[in-house]
């Protein structure tokens, strides 16, 4: 959805927030470039799923893991904690029921990790008070009547939501417009005015009883004991 | 390895044939093979670590003829296109073998061939053959070739079948499968259209229990029949449509009767009449009762699950296309959701067309870039790991 800079700028921050080894889920992976990058750099085991079947064939031809899937309707086939990391990136604001995504990115997932442009940058809340238009930025280009980007939200939005869903934000990173990488601190000040990309390392810390969740689980194993 | 075998060449048939004996082969209908044949071809070169062997499974009516010139059809082989030096299973890179499977009537053991028992024709007295069997039976032709390692096992419909099956049986031998148009079990509505062809089948006089290949009169319209009802549910509708339309054949109006007015019957009519030519009745019997017997949906369950041979190296490619109504997206999909809730390495992808089933078959250039990089990635792989 964005240019190729700042997708790259994204793909390498998202490496940093994960550990070497990890069994990891990308959502909407298109041609599989970050887990095909995760592979060779942080020795990844990598899964992807991606909708535009033509993208997903691509990654299949590469070796990847890859099926031609939904994040809305394809993830109920995982089970429970199947992946260390689920990485959903540029694609939360373009679900229908992002909060049901996001809960289920954290019940196949041990961490999730999620990227999304923030539409409390003041560049945007400018455009909209001052041209009276839905704004259109060089990461959200597209015209209210054929975005894709159905949700839009903030970074207070968001962290307001995971409070509410229990969910633990690990890490948080703030890209401004010109690629500047800043974490976000916990009191949000002028963060959520120049925070044009954000991405959340997110948990359940304290729910470590998931695993039991599931009976079927202890069975599963494989992405516990046989790791 | 108790049995004895020796490995001819038929010339007239141009393939290879092992004869097994002293088999001792048991079939799930507890029936016991103790002499049997399996007819098989291959392409390109064996390497020396034997770890470039691809099997392909055929379809219900497909033969060892994989590519290449058929001696029988006197065509070119039904997956030319796929199979071939070049091609997307590139055999100037991979040793590719396709046999005949038990039950068929290209070589190997099946309804037309001498029981050695009765010297006489099999026929009606062949015993119920299942994909278990034909696996199995393959499983002693890869044996009597010192191969023990294939690197993907690729079928696609009663193919598909015998791949997910291999999966089962032997899954310490198989690196990669890759699942064309099939499922996990053989739905109610393709039973019901395979029941109908048998019928048409058993209702020819010709039939006489399967004992026509004595009295030299065959069962050619029951056949013929079987073949056009069968040739609907490889298409779709929108095909069909694309195809012929309503349009007449050789005439400018209706002729009020019963020849073949419009051109879909005039194409359904020679379909069932060339196909007579090269495919033996008793057969098209047993293996569409293979077909329906297949049902592996609580084996590949519990095999997934607890595994008592390892399966967790296997990659898993599975296909299928939207207008597929015979083996439809949905059902490709139970193997992939099975697979993915049990962490496997599994890829999927579903090709837009509107040629049904036979689309596996057929010109769909999404299915040979797939194929082709799925297998040339990881081979890539396997052998850079070695």
């Amino acid at each position: 959805m964005n240019n190729k800079f700042s997708i790259r700028k994204d793909w390498s921050l998202i490496e940093s927030l994960i550990v070497e080894n990890s069994r990891i889920l990308d959502i909407g992976c298109g041609e599989g470039g970050l887990i095909s990058q995760l592979e060779k750099n942080i020795n990844a085991k990598t899964y992807g799923i991606e909708v535009n079947s033509e993208l997903a064939r691509k990654a299949i031809a590469e070796g990847l893991n890859v099926i031609e899937g939904n994040a809305e309707k394809d993830l109920d086939q995982y089970s429970n904690n199947s992946f260390d990391y689920v990485i959903l990136s540029q694609t939360l604001q373009a679900m229908l029921k992002p909060k049901d995504v996001l809960l289920e990115l954290l019940r196949i997932g041990s961490k999730a990790i999620v990227s999304f442009p923030n539409f409390g940058h003041w560049r945007i809340r400018l455009q909209l008070l001052f041209t009276g238009k839905m704004p259109m930025t060089k990461g959200l280009p597209y015209q209210w009547y054929e975005t894709p980007n159905i949700h839009f939200f903030t970074i207070k939005d968001f962290e307001n939501l995971c409070k509410e869903l229990n969910i633990v934000i690990e890490k948080s990173i703030g890209l401004t417009s010109s690629g500047k990488q800043f974490s976000i601190s916990k009191k949000l000040s002028n963060e959520n005015l120049f925070t044009s990309e954000a991405i959340f390392l997110l948990s359940y810390q304290n729910f470590e009883p998931i695993k039991l969740k599931s009976k079927q689980k202890t069975f599963v194993g494989n992405s516990i004991i046989a790791r | 390895m108790n049995y004895k075998f020796n490995i001819i060449d038929d010339k007239s048939l141009e393939c290879k044939i092992v004869e097994f004996s002293n088999a001792n082969f048991k079939l799930d209908s507890d029936y016991i093979l103790n002499n049997f044949k399996i007819a098989f071809k291959s392409f390109g070169t064996l390497n020396k670590k034997k770890s470039n062997v691809i099997l392909v499974c055929h379809a219900l009516t497909g033969d060892q003829y994989v590519t290449g010139y058929n001696p029988v059809t006197k065509r070119e082989g039904w997956w030319s296109r796929m199979v071939g030096p070049d091609k997307p299973i590139d055999t100037n890179k991979f040793f590719v073998i396709c046999s005949n499977v038990i039950g068929g009537c290209s070589g190997s053991t099946g309804p037309k061939e001498i029981d050695v028992n009765t010297n006489s024709p099999f026929g009606g007295k062949f015993p119920s053959i299942t994909i278990n069997d034909i696996v199995n039976a393959q499983n002693y032709l890869l044996e009597s070739l010192s191969i023990k390692k294939l690197f993907a096992v690729i079928g696609g419909s009663m193919g598909a079948m015998q791949a997910i099956q291999w999966s089962l049986n032997y899954p310490d031998k198989i690196k990669n499968i890759i699942h064309i148009a099939g499922a996990l079990k053989h739905s109610s509505q393709n039973i019901a259209f395979h029941e109908v062809g048998r019928q048409a089948i058993m209702n020819d006089n010709n039939w006489n229990k399967g004992s026509y290949n004595e009295n030299g009169k065959r069962p050619e319209t029951g056949l013929a029949v079987a073949r056009m009802i069968a040739h609907i549910t490889y298409l779709s509708e929108n095909a069909m449509h694309r195809k012929f339309g309503r349009k007449l054949q050789s005439r400018d109006i209706i002729s009020f009767g019963f020849d073949a007015d419009f051109q879909v019957e005039s194409y359904l009519r020679y379909q069932g009449r060339s196909f007579v030519e090269r495919f033996d009745a008793n057969s098209y019997l047993y293996l569409t009762r293979a077909m329906d017997y297949f049902d592996i949906v609580d084996k590949f369950s519990k095999a997934i699950e607890f595994p008592a041979i390892p399966n967790k190296h296997i990659n898993y490619l599975v296909v299928s296309f939207t207008s597929d109504w015979l083996f439809p997206t949905i059902e490709n999909k139970e193997i992939v959701k099975k697979l993915n809730y049990f962490n496997r390495n599994v890829s999927f992808t579903e090709i837009e067309t509107d040629k049904g089933h036979d689309s596996f078959l057929l010109d769909e250039l999404e299915l040979d870039f797939t194929i082709n990089g799925f297998l040339e990635s990881n081979y890539r792989k396997l052998e850079s790991h070695e």
